[in-house]
């Protein structure tokens, strides 16, 4: 890497009043033709550039993004990493994408913040237990570390916690995954805008494409607000606009679209050193560096491309953070925003190549696709260059939807979607 | 969040009602003529608009009654209600 972070190069910048620090990522004009262009400058999107200029040797490529880097879901998200899905093909994609979380950093060259503070799911009901416990030692079998704790256990490992009996839904339980956490999720972005951009990917923002262009079965090109690219391969990787992208290229896919709503409160010192999510009551929480408490609710019941959500769910996931933990009763909060999610109807990913050649889509992530940042760039990079998927994301082909095998982590995701 | 004109009960809050997804979606007249990729088109494929969606609603903290809404998915704003049954508005 021609500019590496050091501590050598923070000293030396220091002499400059770190007023000549190397722009992290160039802002190139696009080229008249690329050998791929990927749709979408989110994580998930720069991750597959990335991937493919260092693991394919493809370094003639471009993510084109429409407002800025990051700007989408990246930014909006609680950050939460975690693996403990319970069917095979999901615990097979989401802890290869864990294992590169592990060594991101170093890798990238780039801090993001990875912080394995353990993530805890709670049970609040008999239902609950069992799933969790089936949930446990289903993600043993497949070589994730999972522990089903009882309410003492749960107590002793976030005391904040009411785990008094008397409570509207009190708690029986949890799993907790300790190589489970949190990471920064801007820097997510920007490392891999970074690194692809330094391996001579071109990242052009403030570029929405109008429309794709096709000859009969295969892709020609796309047309954007800066002009018409050509290119063989179409990488789409537009979370809650995939469907608009598809309908450019006459697709359907099987995906709704619906504001996912967090929340942060006012910045207070450490007081919780982990996250807790809880599926029955629909509240998951964590405290940021910045001190601040990050809180996911839910998603609205209605497709909505407005960024905004219902009053009502924010209402919902705090009366519930409220009785599980009386200490915030008096936390004010700071900002609210929401995300469009694309959701499958089995609550899975697609990562797949689709009927029109040359055209691949990496969406469907729902209200989990952080987590799963790195492993779905390189398996998403892996599909595009060799036309083929990988083993680890084969199921998550959208013929699932015709041939009926779905993968339904529905619930199983150890979340209600 | 949003007012909905229930057909029947006038102006409500949104959270009275639950969303029904696309409207105008008809179930197949038969079944077991239907291919597989006949049947992943009317199960699961959705037009997933940006834009004016025709969609169902139903008002379950109300009248529990089902009618159609269409709506603008970029700004939420309500174009028409209609009932069930009837033809959806043309403008």
């Amino acid at each position: 890497m021609k500019n590496k972070y050091s501590l050598f190069s923070l000293v030396k910048n220091a002499f400059s009043y770190h007023e000549n620090w190397e722009k992290a990522w160039k802002d190139p004009e696009p080229k008249k033709e690329y050998e791929a262009i990927i749709i979408g400058g989110g994580g998930h999107g720069l991750a597959t550039a990335y991937y493919l200029a260092k693991k394919h040797n493809m370094k003639n490529i471009a993510v084109v993004e429409k407002g800025w880097i990051g700007g989408g879901n990246t930014g909006r998200n609680t950050t939460i990493i975690r693996s403990n899905y319970l069917w095979d093909a999901s615990a097979g994609l989401y802890d290869h994408a864990l294992k590169i979380w592990e060594g991101l950093s170093q890798e990238l060259n780039y801090n993001v913040m990875f912080s394995q503070r353990g993530v805890m799911n709670l049970a609040h009901n008999l239902q609950d237990v069992r799933d969790l416990k089936r949930r446990t030692h289903a993600n043993r079998l497949n070589g994730i570390d999972a522990v089903y704790l009882n309410t003492n256990e749960v107590k002793k490992f976030c005391p904040i916690i009411n785990t008094s009996p008397d409570i509207r839904y009190p708690v029986l339980g949890g799993t907790l995954q300790r190589r489970a956490g949190t990471a920064r999720h801007d820097a997510v972005a920007w490392g891999y805008a970074r690194g692809a951009d330094e391996m001579g990917v071109d990242i052009i923002q403030n570029c929405e494409v109008k429309g794709i262009k096709r000859n009969g079965d295969s892709v020609e090109g796309i047309e954007t607000t800066k002009g018409f690219i050509k290119t063989k391969k179409i990488g789409v990787v537009a979370a809650g606009h995939s469907s608009v992208v598809a309908n450019m290229a006459g697709l359907r896919l099987p995906l709704e679209s619906k504001p996912l709503q967090a929340l942060v409160s006012e910045p207070v010192k450490p007081i919780i050193d982990t996250v807790v999510m809880s599926n029955a009551v629909h509240a998951y929480v964590s405290q940021s560096d910045k001190g601040e408490l990050v809180i996911g609710a839910g998603t609205d019941d209605y497709v909505s491309y407005s960024q905004k959500g219902s009053h009502d769910i924010v209402e919902g996931t705090l009366n519930a953070i409220l009785e599980l933990y009386p200490i915030f009763s008096r936390m004010r909060m700071l900002r609210q925003w929401g995300g469009i999610v694309d959701i499958c109807p089995d609550a899975s990913p697609i990562i797949s190549k689709t009927s029109i050649k040359g055209l691949y889509f990496n969406c469907g992530w729902g209200t989990g696709g952080f987590k799963a940042t790195p492993g779905s760039g390189d398996l998403f990079a892996h599909t595009i260059a060799n036309d083929e998927p990988h083993k680890l994301n084969a199921a998550f082909n959208i013929n699932r939807f015709t041939s009926g095998d779905l993968v339904d982590e529905h619930g199983a995701a150890a979340v209600a979607h | 969040m949003f007012v909905i004109n229930c057909p029947y009960c006038g102006e409500r809050e949104q959270s009275e009602f639950k969303a029904g997804g696309e409207a105008h979606i008809v179930r197949p007249k038969q079944p077991t003529e239907l291919s597989d990729d006949q049947w992943a088109e009317y199960l699961f494929m959705r037009k997933n608009i940006k834009g004016i969606q025709f969609e169902r609603w139903v008002h379950t903290h109300g009248c529990r009654k089902w009618f159609n809404v269409v709506r603008d998915t970029s700004n939420d704003l309500i174009k028409a209600v209609y009932k069930m049954g009837e033809k959806p508005p043309t403008k």
